[in-house]
C-alpha cells in the first residue's frame, strides 16, 4: 500500500468497528487516496458477497430442518419453565426435598384461604403433599377389605369404605394423617387419572366450624367437600369436578350409615 | 448498526427471534443437518438453564453464540474439527504482498465458490467470518461471543479472510468438488 492507512483499519472500516475519531481520521483519507479507497470499496463488497453466500446455507435441501423442529424447541422451552409442583403431581416424583418444597409453596399460596379457614389450607397441604410423595401412601391396595383393617390399633375410631366395584373411583391405599394434632385416615382414590384424598378425623371443637359443604380452593383449581358423621368428620380434596367429588360423598356418606 | 446490547426480557423473547440464525450458523459449523438440529437444541437447553447468569441488559446474542460455539467446540465433532487452531493468532503479521486483490477476486465471485471457500476453511477462520460478516457483529460483540480479546479478533479475522482470499484465488473457475 503506498500509504499509511494499515490494511487491518481498513477492515475494522468495512465492519463498522472504527471509534468515532478513527473514523473521522479514515474517512478524511479515503476522501483524498483513491487507492484506500478502492480497497475499502473491495472489503465492502466482498463482505457482501460473503454475506449472501453464508446467508441461505440453512435453505440448502441438505440443510432444511424439520418442520416440526421450531415447534419441539418452544415446547422444550415451556415445559422446562413449568411449576415444579405440577410435574410433581403428575409423575409422583420420587423426592423428599420435592414434597417439603411442594408443601412450603402451596401453603404460601394458599395464605388468602388460610386466613378464612386454616383447616381447609391444612388439608391442602396435607394432599398435595402426598401428591408430591414417592410413597403416597403406606398401605397400597385397591380392596377395601385390606386398606380398612390396617388401621385398626393406629386409629382410636373406625369407619367403613363403600364398594367401589360399579363406581368409576379406584381405591389406591390409605395412610396413617396427623389433622389437627388428631390421628386421622387418609385414603386415596383415583378418578380418570384426577386423585382424591379422603380424610377422616375425629369431629372435635375446632373442626365444627367447617360445617358441612364445598370450599373452592383458590385459583389451583383445588375443591374442599367436608361433613361431619358419626362423630367423625369427614374431608375431600381433590383437584377434580365438584360433582366428581360430591358422587364420592355420596358413595362414604352411603357406607358410613 | 453492528452495536447491539442491553438486551433484557425472558428467555423465549430474547432466544427465539436468533433461532433461524443459530441454526444457519449451526449448519455453518457442524455440515450437519442432524448435528446442527442438535446443536440448536443443547443450545436453546443449556441457554435456558443458564439464564438466571445472563447479566440483564447486556448483549444476549454474543452471550448465546458463545454458548453455541462452545457447545460445538466441545462436542466430538468440534474437537476434530479445532484441532491445532488459536496457536497461529500469536504470528506476526505477514506482508501485504502478493495479495490478489479483492476487485480481481470479485468478478469471479459466485455464492457457490464462496460457500466452498467458507467450508474448507478452519473451523475458527469460519466462525469469526461468519459472525462477522453474516451477523454484522462488532468487534466488541465477536469477543464476547468467542471468549477472546478484541485485537485477537482483528489479528484472527485478518488472517481468515486472507485465507478465504487463498482458497477463492487458487479455485479453478467453475470447479465444483
Amino acid at each position: 500500500m503506498s500509504c499509511d492507512l494499515h490494511r487491518d483499519t481498513l477492515d475494522a472500516y468495512a465492519d463498522d468497528s472504527l471509534s468515532p475519531a478513527e473514523l473521522e481520521r479514515v474517512e478524511e483519507h479515503l476522501r483524498t487516496c483513491p487507492a484506500c479507497a478502492a480497497q475499502a470499496l473491495a472489503r465492502m463488497q466482498m463482505k457482501r458477497a460473503t454475506r449472501a453466500a453464508a446467508a441461505n446455507l440453512a435453505l440448502r435441501p441438505e440443510f432444511r430442518m424439520r418442520p416440526e423442529f421450531r415447534m419441539q424447541i418452544e415446547a422444550g422451552i415451556r415445559r422446562e419453565r413449568r411449576p415444579f409442583w405440577k410435574t410433581a403431581r403428575l409423575l409422583w416424583l420420587p423426592a423428599a426435598a420435592a414434597a417439603l418444597i411442594v408443601v412450603g409453596l402451596s401453603t404460601t399460596l394458599l395464605m388468602r384461604h388460610a386466613a378464612r379457614n386454616q383447616a381447609v389450607a391444612e388439608l391442602l397441604d396435607l394432599h398435595v403433599g402426598t401428591m408430591a410423595s414417592s410413597n403416597p401412601v403406606d398401605v397400597v391396595s385397591t380392596d377395601r377389605h385390606t386398606v380398612k383393617p390396617w388401621f385398626q390399633g393406629k386409629l382410636p375410631f373406625t369407619f367403613n369404605l363403600p364398594e367401589l366395584q360399579d363406581s368409576p373411583y379406584k381405591l389406591m391405599g390409605g395412610k396413617l394423617v396427623y389433622f389437627k394434632h388428631s390421628p386421622g385416615a387418609q385414603l386415596l382414590f383415583e378418578l380418570r387419572k384426577h386423585e382424591l384424598s379422603v380424610f377422616i378425623v375425629q369431629e372435635q371443637e375446632g373442626l365444627l366450624s367447617m360445617g358441612a359443604g364445598v370450599t373452592e380452593a383458590g385459583e389451583k383449581g383445588f375443591r374442599v367437600e367436608t361433613w361431619s358423621q358419626g362423630g367423625l368428620r369427614y374431608a375431600i380434596v381433590s383437584d377434580t369436578g365438584a360433582g366428581d367429588v360430591h358422587a364420592l360423598g355420596d358413595l362414604l356418606r352411603g357406607a358410613a350409615h | 448498526m453492528a452495536n447491539h446490547t442491553g438486551d433484557s426480557g425472558s428467555f423465549e423473547d430474547l432466544a427465539m427471534p436468533l433461532f433461524a440464525s443459530l441454526y444457519n450458523f449451526a449448519c455453518w459449523l457442524t455440515q450437519d443437518r442432524a448435528a446442527a438440529e442438535d446443536l440448536v437444541q443443547e443450545t436453546y437447553m443449556k441457554g435456558l438453564k443458564g439464564f438466571p447468569s445472563f447479566r440483564q441488559g447486556t448483549n444476549f446474542r454474543a452471550w448465546i453464540y458463545r454458548i453455541l460455539r462452545n457447545t460445538f467446540l466441545t462436542s466430538l465433532a468440534g474437537l476434530k474439527a479445532s484441532v491445532s487452531l488459536d496457536a497461529e493468532d500469536d504470528a506476526p503479521p505477514e506482508p501485504a504482498t502478493d495479495e490478489t486483490p479483492e476487485s480481481v477476486l470479485l468478478a469471479r465471485l459466485e455464492s457457490e465458490s464462496i460457500q466452498r471457500a467458507l467450508e474448507e476453511l478452519p473451523v475458527n477462520f469460519r466462525e469469526i467470518i461468519l459472525l462477522c460478516d453474516l451477523e454484522e457483529m462488532s468487534y466488541q460483540e465477536i469477543s464476547l461471543a468467542i471468549g477472546i480479546p478484541v485485537g485477537t479478533v482483528m489479528s484472527r479475522l485478518s488472517r481468515a479472510r486472507k485465507a478465504l482470499r487463498g482458497l477463492l484465488a487458487t479455485k479453478p473457475q467453475g470447479a465444483s468438488q
